[in-house]
């Protein structure tokens, strides 16, 4: 049924990603691809895997931006500019237009718990819900012929088989920078609910009416460069006892 | 948006198709003539091969069956939907044309209004989509609506002067179609091109309050599903030659030859019909290529993530 659940879903889980904190690594990238090939649905299958024209699907990317503050200038010429890695994957979005234009009922919204998922058996393969959503979070499995999306690691984090630890989204249980963090954001007392309040999480693209459940965290202010501390100077007035000795001996050579 | 050859026909020839199925369906054509009782094949085989060939992007084509059950919420689904339950009047229709030499008004207006509102449900599936700002107003499902009205009625123009009716009214009708079709077009267009977009890539990685994001590099090194489906561009010089010649071939070259029809009136019925033969030729022509500008100069948000 790709209407979308009636009611505000009672758990909202999703991820919180902290732009301050990514480094960039991909590891998260590589470990949903690992995950994900052997997990939830078909194998996400790589075209010419090991030739020129390479390419497959992925349900997490790493974008890197480059933001100039007015008046600054990009890098390489002077410093104002900041680089911010910027991991993508789905946002598991309230108003999710990828699931009501699911023309066979593929695509869905779980009421209890709102994780968007699809499936795969009833999946034709339009590539419609992939059109639909504004943040790229859909990739079609070239080899398989049907939609494939994050799951929220859903064969992970209510898997009794596994350690209590490990029972968190592949991505979020790899990041060695601790930058993303899963939990449910209609709790307001949950981790990632307090870390949305307190470092004013903000929704990706509000303005295509979506309401994404994931958040992102913005990256901390910085000072300007050009009031950080200097490096030391050449220079040897003042030396006093063996060390102005030294400058003396050396200087008469 | 990447403009795949299947949904490019399919939007081509089921407009044409469902088109004359409306012409035919307000019985403006003679139902005794030879001319019509073919319109009415030729109308079921371009919706039929229209449909055919929608069915060839799709990954998995043999559960395209379950594509008919979520019209509640889903354009794409109202419209397969709507395109089976368009056959039953136009089969009726065609039946009681090519059997029995009838036109029965019935089947006939039911398949008038059925085959725009599957036209209606095909443009409110690129409607619907917010994330393709190009596509996300009203004028498309307009657009949609007139060319499909103007197409059928070139090609009923071409078989009423084959015989089948009183060919100057329809080709002045025609005529008035086609011109008020790319009015629309034209207010379409302009709408594109002007249009503020309402994503941006500030917008879109949340960093616009730090100040102007751009990007340093790509999460990969080759093309990906969304880069090769949503990242299609086309340089704007060819843009602005391709919209001439839509303009040119599906709107000027066969007003122009369905007027001078309709003035000269009937010379031979064979030198008429192939004029007009080449008035449709030159819409197809038109058509195809304002349907590939349709998907090729529409700009996906996901290419905000992209530089695109």
């Amino acid at each position: 049924m790709t209407s979308l659940p009636a009611l505000p879903t009672p758990k909202k889980l999703g991820l919180v990603i902290d732009l301050d904190v990514c480094v960039g690594c991909h590891a998260c990238v590589v470990n949903c691809k690992e995950w994900n090939t052997g997990g939830y649905g078909a194998a996400l299958s790589d075209q010419d895997p090991y030739g020129a024209d390479v390419s497959g699907a992925w349900l997490n990317r790493i974008h890197t931006f480059e933001v100039v503050p007015q008046g600054g200038e990009i890098v390489g010429e002077a410093g104002e500019a900041r680089i911010v890695h910027f991991p993508k994957s789905c946002l598991h979005c309230e108003d999710a237009p990828c699931v009501t234009v699911c023309p066979t009922g593929a695509s869905y919204k779980r009421a209890d718990d709102g994780i968007v998922l699809v499936d795969e058996d009833m999946c034709i393969g339009c590539g419609l819900c992939a059109w639909a959503c504004p943040y790229g979070a859909r990739e079609m499995d070239l080899a398989a012929g049907v939609m494939k999306k994050c799951t929220l690691c859903i064969d992970r984090i209510y898997n009794e088989t596994i350690a209590e630890i490990d029972r968190q989204p592949a991505c979020v249980r790899t990041c060695p920078a601790n930058a993303r963090h899963f939990g449910d954001l209609a709790d307001p007392s949950s981790a990632v609910s307090i870390m949305v309040a307190e470092r004013g999480g903000m929704d990706l693209m509000p303005e295509q009416g979506t309401r994404p459940v994931n958040k992102y965290l913005p990256p901390r202010a910085r000072k300007p460069l050009a009031s950080s501390t200097p490096l030391p100077k050449e220079d040897t007035t003042g030396a006093t006892g063996f060390f102005a000795w030294l400058d003396d001996m050396l200087d008469r050579i | 948006m990447h403009p795949a050859p299947s949904i490019i026909i399919f939007t081509t020839l089921s407009g044409l198709g469902y088109g004359l199925a409306v012409v035919l369906g307000l019985g403006l054509l003679d139902p005794a003539t030879l001319a019509t009782k073919i319109a009415h094949v030729l109308a079921i085989a371009m919706i039929g091969a229209g449909l055919m060939s929608s069915t060839l992007h799709l990954g998995n084509p043999q559960r395209a069956w379950r594509a008919l059950s979520q019209w509640r919420s889903s354009w794409l689904s109202r419209e397969g939907v709507m395109s089976i339950v368009t056959f039953v009047p136009l089969l009726w229709s065609a039946w009681v044309c090519v059997i029995e030499s009838r036109y029965l008004a019935l089947p006939g207006l039911a398949g008038s209004v059925l085959s725009l509102a599957t036209v209606f449900c095909t443009a409110m599936i690129y409607t619907s989509l917010k994330s393709v700002q190009a596509w996300h107003t009203p004028l498309t499902p307009a657009c949609y609506l007139l060319f499909a009205a103007a197409g059928g009625l070139v090609v009923a123009s071409l078989f009423a002067f084959a015989g089948g009716g009183n060919a100057s009214l329809l080709a002045v009708l025609a005529a008035v179609a086609l011109m008020a079709a790319w009015i629309a077009k034209t207010a379409w267009r302009r709408n594109m091109l002007t249009l503020v977009p309402i994503s941006t890539p500030e917008t879109a990685t949340g960093l616009g309050a730090i100040g102007k994001v751009r990007l340093f590099e790509r999460p990969h090194v080759m093309e990906n599903y969304l880069t090769h489906e949503m990242g299609f561009k086309i340089a704007r010089k060819h843009a602005a030659k391709l919209w001439g010649i839509a303009v040119v071939l599906g709107g000027a070259v066969p007003v122009v030859a369905l007027l001078v029809l309709a003035i000269v009136g009937q010379v031979s019925s064979a030198i008429a019909a192939m004029f007009a033969c080449v008035a449709l030729l030159s819409h197809i022509i038109g058509m195809l290529t304002e349907r590939w500008l349709f998907f090729a100069e529409a700009r996906h948000a996901v290419m905000n993530y992209y530089n695109g």
